[in-house]
Parts: structure tokens; C-alpha cells; sequence
């Protein structure tokens, strides 16, 4: 895949979105769209206004310790099953139907449990955060190649070391690929639960546009939002495919 | 025939060769292994009962039909697995669920590290082993060096072909110096002239280290060639049929398939095995 | 095995009983949550009298049997259609992977706009929820549909009818099962909080509405029918996928 070719497809890409876009605006009208041009001008408008930071503010530090629950508790939580046969086949499939509930479902009662405030917003986004990167650093651990572990037997490794040595690394990569989903799921989760738990925070802000039906302030904050996960995930993505080249 | 005589003759007026392999480094007395029953099958009588003494330096081929325990076997001796009965001694010292020093192991399946480079895969056990730096720089130097892997030494395994991560996993072992090297189908997954020049590698490193080497292979022209005795082995639960000496001297090499000894080998060989593969086929 | 399962189901019973216990002393109060066997009277009160609950279950069913269909439909036609076109493939590419992590449910003001407030816009958010999940499954089956067996079909002179449903399908239906799973659990996703947002009718509605109104009884009765229909379909098509991959890929 040469640079160029790759280069040609992003630009056929952002192309062919522009185009769609453009072409549903002209259908359905201002009431339901705004047009590309206006709405990249309102994005600038608010990445450049003092009110707008605040609330970017309020999002990333729900956000940030979001994910720092759902990120380390999810990790300590997926080693410790995944280290111990028995508490991983005990624990592996009721993490996994835990993860299938629609969490949507468990909103009110993350309401009602920690009030309307950052709390709700934190616990909501740690949440759905907090299941893929336990499930996949089990299946990390789990996974491991057998012959892996006999090696390191051969080899007279004391088990702290098999474990340091040669568990950790060859599960890395799974571990990543599970961080990485966490880490979009937490904003998801973070995102969705400001939107009726808070006074703050980019949520609130689409909330009051779409109660005074301001189309140009929701396309804006709606591609503010895809733009940024969007670009989080692929950076991610990249830090995951060269932990995965190995 | 009269020519393996010969050839036995000419070797021992070899000077510096030891004939006969005299001294005993591994015993087995009454081996036999049966694994529990699990969720789907009951319990399964994998191997013996069985008895055998491996001579110190000597090199030993096992071939037996499929299923028959040869890896069950290795795992025994390797120290990884306990036999549900029978002993193994190593050095006059009892083996029980622990690798003992000085063991090394090739086994069938990558055992490559994908995360480390070939330089560090091969000093991998010398590091956890506490070995000096620059030793442990001379003597992966060396190894790479020996296993021709030296201008790849920074590569990857993912980088490499199925048969150089096995040289990695060969130098790994190499460089511990052990006296009793065990390997499992090692070239399992290699074309046939790759195996024949990966064979004679494998005696390179049984000369250079003089270890006593215990060959598992399925390729009867393998253990034909390579080994000073092949264990026979019958299908499951594995016993030993027979011990056939070859007679090789110590300096072989691949060359060694135009000799007429050998295909008369080969087929003694299949002649002990065919009736036990039928066994096992149908077993399957 | 049986000690796993033993083991498991005693955690999930403890589990349950210290949030009974816990509810029932007072440590966690009625305004927060009510204890576990009274969200089951709750529920069996509420399928028993409750004169909006068929019509209500129907409607949210009904909806997401639609959204189903549709995601998993339309997801596979897409799937084939992407995978046919390399140069498509790789340009979308990019949307696949991202999709799930953009919050896409802010979308669903604009279906309003389109479609209104009605079975339809939901159907379309629960559809457009579960659709890329089928996609990247149906993309990822075709592509592990072993060329062998295409050799195979060419050397049988199999037309290629006969080549995509004797062949092709059954090979690719480990795979193609899993998007089954993926497509639902995420439309049930899209539908509920659709529900939940914006609806005048529905399961989520009642619960929306059973939350605003202060009647933890009905919102939790109706929560915990929907978390045991969520996880018992996600379990029943799981048991399902598990079949198939062990079938195709016994290792």
C-alpha cells in the first residue's frame, strides 16, 4: 500500500462524506442540517470562544478520571482473573453478560445512585469502560501460548519472573486492544452521561442546543465530538498496531 | 550388512571417539503416565509401562505411531510432567516435577518470544540466569554465530521463516550449555531438505556440545540417519517394541543416505511400525 | 465444570442477597433502589394489571425486531458488496473502525427531523446502531472463507449460485453469527435509549417516565425485564456462535 494510494482514499473518503452531505442538506432542508461550510465556521467559532472551554474542561477531567477507573480497575480486575484458573472460569462469563446488558438500561439507577453531578458522569463512563479491558486481559492471559509457559518452566523461571518476563509481554498486545475499546467506550459512556446528569460539560452544551432546536450549534458540537473520538481512537490505533507487529 | 560392520570397525579405531556409550545419564524404570479423566472423555493411558537408559553423550531417536506418547515422554524426562508410576533418574539423582539444571528443550510448536529480537531471545535464559554481561555476550555471539544467525541478530521472529525461529529456539537452548537436550518433532513443520540440512545441524551441536541429544520424530529416515539408537515405540499406551542400533560413527552427516545401511535401516524401522500405525489409524 | 457452574451461580445468589439485605435495613434507601424481590413482585404486578404493558412490550418488540432485521439485512448485502470492492473497502475503512467509538446516538434528533417522532426514527437509530457491526462481521467472514474450498466448488463445476449457498455460507456462518449477536445487542442498545430520549410509547418510554415520576417500583420491575431479556438473547445467540466456531474451528 503505497503512502500515495493511501493518501488518495482518505481524500476520496472526506470526499465522498462532504458530497453526502451536501446533497442531504439540499434535500432536506436548513430545519434538519446545516450546511459543511457553516458548520466547520461554527466549530471554529466555539474552539475559539472563552464560554466553550469550560465545558470542554468539565468533559475532559469527567472524562479523564472515567478513565482512569475503568482503565486500571479494568486491568487489575482482568489480571486477577485471568492469573487464577478457577476465579477466571468462575468470573469470565458473568463479566461477559455484564458487558451484553445495554447500559442504557443502568442509567437511572446511576442517577439515582450517585445524584445529578460529576459522579453520575465518572461512574456511568467507568462503566462501560470497565468491561473491555478486563475481558480482554483475560482473554489475553488465557490466551497465552502454552508452549510460552512451558519454556519458561524448562528454563527454571521462578514464577514472579514467568509471569514479569514472559506472561506480561506476550499478553500485551490483547491487554492494548482492550484499552484501546475501554478507552472509547469510557467516552462514550462519559459523554451520555452528561447529558442528562449535569450543568456542565460538552453534553450539556448539545442538550440546550437540541431543546432550543439550534441545528448549527448541534452539527457543530456533534462533529466537535466525532472529530475528537475519532482522532483519539486512531491514535490508539496506531499505538496498537506496532504493539501488535511483534 | 557386512558394510555397517566395516563402518563400526573403522569407527572404533577412530581416534578420540568413544565407542560405547558406557555411563548412564538418564535411567527410566517402569515409566508409565495416564491422564485423568476431563469434561468429554475419560481417563487415557498415554504410555508405558516402560524402561530405558539413555548412555551418556549418546544420541537417541524415539518414532512411534501417532498418539503414542513420545511427547508425553519428553515432557517426563524434560521434568514437567510426573508419571503416575515408575521412576527417572538423572545423575543417579530422582527427577520429580522439576526441570533439572542442565536440561534443554526444543519443542515442536514457535517458542520464539515475538516481543524480543533474535539476540535477545537467544540471551533471554542467560540473563534470568545471572550470568555475567559479557559472557553472556560472548556466548550468544557464538551461538548465533554457530546456528548461522549472526546477520540476523536484530531481526524479529515474525520477520523470520519457521525454520530459523527454530535455530533461534536451538540457540536459546544452545547457550546454556546443557548435557541432555530433548526435542520434539523439532522440524515437524519443514520441507524435507530443510529438514536434511537442519539434521545435520542438529549433529553439529550434538558434537560441539557433546550432550546426550533425545531426538522425537514421526520421519523414520530422520531417526535412521541421526541416531546413534532409535527407540521404537508402539502405538498408545506407548511401550518400546525394540532398540535398533545404528552404528554410525560420531563424524555424519546427510551424506549418509546413499549408504546402503541405511535404507536397510529405515525399512527395519517401518517393518517394526507399520502394523503399529495401522493400530493407531484405526485407533483415531 | 460442574464446580465452575456451582460456583458461579452461589456468587451471583450472594451477590443478590447482600443487595436485599443491604436494601432491606436501610443502608441503600427505598428513593434509590428497592430491594430485589420486591422489583420482582413489582414486575409481576406490572405484567399482570398494568393495562399499557402488552401494548407496550409489543410496540418496543415489534421496533426492534424491525431494527434487527434491518441491521443485519442490510449489513450483510453492504458486507458483500464492500468486500467485492477492495478500493471501497479500504476507503471506508477508516468509518468502520471509528464508528463505535463516536458517540453515534447524537444522531437521533436529526432521524426526528427526518422521519419524526414515531416507530420509524427509532427503528432507523436501532438499525443504524447494528448495521457497521454487521458489516465489519460479513467483511471479516467472507475473508475467512478458506480459498480451498472455492478451488473445490470450481474443480465440482458448481455454479456460482450453488458455490455461495452450498459453500460460501456455511463457511462463513461462525463469523456471519457473530454480527448476528453484535447487530442485536446494539440495536437493543439503539432502540432503548431511543425509547428513553424521545418516544410517546414503548418500554423504555414507561421507564422514562416511571423515573421522572418517582415510581422506583415500576422502573426497576421494567429495568430488570429488560436486563434478563438483554442477556438471555445475547446468551442464547452466544451458545449459538460458540456451536458454530467449534464446528468450523476445532482446534
Amino acid at each position: 500500500m503505497t503512502a500515495r494510494a493511501r493518501v488518495l482514499d482518505y481524500v476520496c473518503l472526506v470526499a465522498g462524506l462532504w458530497l453526502a452531505w451536501v446533497l442531504v442538506f439540499r434535500w432536506a432542508g436548513p430545519e434538519a442540517l446545516s450546511p459543511p461550510g457553516a458548520t466547520l465556521q461554527r466549530m471554529g467559532e466555539y474552539l475559539t470562544s472563552a464560554q466553550f472551554w469550560p465545558h470542554a474542561a468539565a468533559t475532559g477531567l469527567a472524562f479523564a478520571y472515567a478513565c482512569v477507573i475503568a482503565l486500571i480497575g479494568g486491568l487489575l480486575l482482568g489480571l486477577a482473573l485471568g492469573a487464577n484458573r478457577l476465579a477466571g472460569e468462575v468470573g469470565e462469563p458473568i463479566l461477559s453478560s455484564l458487558y451484553s446488558i445495554p447500559k442504557i438500561t443502568l442509567y437511572p439507577v446511576i442517577l439515582l445512585v450517585f445524584g445529578l453531578g460529576v459522579s453520575a458522569k465518572v461512574a456511568f463512563g467507568a462503566l462501560h469502560g470497565i468491561f473491555p479491558v478486563a475481558l480482554f486481559a483475560i482473554g489475553a492471559l488465557r490466551n497465552t501460548n502454552p508452549v510460552l509457559i512451558k519454556t519458561a518452566r524448562v528454563l527454571r523461571l521462578a514464577p514472579v519472573e514467568t509471569a514479569r518476563t514472559v506472561l506480561l509481554p506476550a499478553a500485551l498486545p490483547e491487554i492494548v486492544t482492550g484499552l484501546r475499546i475501554g478507552f472509547s467506550a469510557t467516552l462514550l459512556g462519559t459523554l451520555i452521561g452528561e447529558l442528562f446528569a449535569s450543568d456542565q460539560g460538552l453534553g450539556f452544551m448539545l442538550i440546550r442546543a437540541m431543546e432550543a432546536h439550534k441545528v448549527l450549534d448541534i452539527m457543530a458540537l456533534t462533529l466537535l465530538l466525532f472529530a475528537f473520538a475519532a482522532s483519539a481512537n486512531a491514535l490508539l490505533l496506531v499505538v496498537e498496531r506496532r504493539v501488535h507487529r511483534q | 550388512m557386512a558394510k555397517a560392520a566395516l563402518r563400526r570397525e573403522t569407527a572404533a579405531a577412530m581416534p578420540g571417539r568413544a565407542t560405547a556409550f558406557s555411563d548412564t545419564h538418564v535411567a527410566l524404570r517402569g515409566i508409565s503416565h495416564t491422564y485423568p479423566a476431563r469434561a468429554g472423555h475419560g481417563a487415557v493411558a498415554a504410555l508405558g509401562p516402560l524402561d530405558f537408559d539413555f548412555r551418556r553423550g549418546e544420541f537417541v531417536g524415539v518414532v512411534g505411531p501417532s498418539g503414542c506418547g513420545k511427547s508425553t515422554l519428553l515432557d517426563i524426562i524434560a521434568g514437567l510432567l510426573v508419571p503416575t508410576s515408575g521412576t527417572i533418574e538423572m545423575d543417579g539423582r530422582a527427577i520429580t516435577g522439576t526441570v533439572a539444571q542442565g536440561v534443554g528443550v526444543v519443542f515442536q510448536e514457535d517458542a520464539t518470544f515475538a516481543w524480543l529480537n533474535v539476540w535477545d531471545n537467544v540471551a533471554f535464559g542467560l540473563r534470568r540466569a545471572g550470568v555475567a554481561p559479557a559472557e553472556i555476550v560472548r556466548r550468544v555471539d557464538y551461538a548465533l554465530a554457530f546456528m548461522g544467525l549472526a546477520e540476523f541478530r536484530r531481526a524479529y521472529p515474525s520477520q523470520l521463516s519457521g525454520g530459523m525461529r527454530q535455530r533461534v529456539c536451538i540457540a536459546r537452548t544452545l547457550v546454556l550449555q546443557p548435557r541432555l537436550i530433548l526435542l520434539d518433532e523439532p522440524f515437524g513443520a519443514l520441507d524435507q531438505q530443510t529438514r536434511l540440512l537442519m539434521g545435520e545441524e542438529l549433529l553439529r551441536l550434538w558434537r560441539e556440545t557433546a550432550a546426550t541429544v533425545m531426538l522425537i520424530t514421526h520421519a523414520l529416515d530422520e531417526a535412521a540417519l541421526l541416531s546413534d539408537r532409535v527407540a521404537v515405540m508402539s502405538a498408545r499406551p506407548g511401550r518400546l517394541i525394540d532398540v535398533v542400533t545404528t552404528g554410525w560413527p560420531r563424524e555424519r552427516d546427510s551424506a549418509l543416505v546413499a549408504d546402503p545401511a541405511f535404507g536397510a535401516l529405515t525399512s527395519r524401522l517401518w517393518a517394526l511400525l507399520r502394523e503399529e500405525s495401522r493400530k493407531a489409524l484405526g485407533v483415531r | 465444570m460442574i464446580r465452575v457452574r456451582i460456583l458461579r451461580l452461589g456468587l451471583v445468589c450472594a451477590a443478590t442477597v447482600v443487595l436485599e439485605l443491604l436494601c432491606r435495613v436501610g443502608i441503600i434507601d427505598r428513593l434509590t433502589m428497592i430491594p430485589p424481590s420486591e422489583m420482582m413482585r413489582a414486575l409481576a404486578g406490572v405484567v399482570a394489571t398494568a393495562p399499557w404493558f402488552w401494548p407496550d412490550v409489543t410496540y418496543t418488540l415489534g421496533n426492534l425486531v424491525a431494527a434487527i432485521g434491518l441491521s443485519v439485512l442490510g449489513g450483510f448485502l453492504i458486507g458483500v458488496v464492500v468486500h467485492a470492492i477492495p478500493r471501497l473497502r479500504r476507503v471506508l475503512d477508516p468509518i468502520f473502525t471509528s464508528y463505535y467509538a463516536v458517540p453515534t446516538f447524537v444522531l437521533y434528533p436529526l432521524l426526528i427531523v427526518f422521519f419524526g417522532i414515531g416507530p420509524t426514527s427509532l427503528i432507523v437509530l436501532g438499525a443504524l446502531f447494528g448495521i457497521v457491526a454487521m458489516i465489519v462481521a460479513t467483511v471479516t467472514a467472507i475473508d475467512r472463507i478458506p480459498r480451498v474450498l472455492l478451488k473445490v466448488a470450481r474443480v465440482s463445476r458448481l455454479g456460482s449460485v450453488r458455490t455461495a449457498l452450498l459453500l460460501k455460507l456455511p463457511a462463513a456462518s461462525p463469523h456471519l453469527m457473530t454480527g448476528l449477536r453484535l447487530a442485536v445487542a446494539y440495536s437493543v442498545i439503539g432502540i432503548i435509549a431511543g425509547e428513553f430520549i424521545l418516544s410517546t410509547e414503548g418500554i423504555g418510554r414507561r421507564v422514562a417516565l416511571a423515573y421522572n415520576n418517582f415510581d422506583n417500583a415500576t422502573m426497576y420491575a421494567l429495568l430488570v425485564l429488560i436486563l434478563a431479556f438483554a442477556m438471555a438473547l445475547n446468551a442464547a445467540l452466544g451458545a449459538f456462535e460458540q456451536a458454530l466456531h467449534r464446528r468450523w474451528y476445532r482446534s
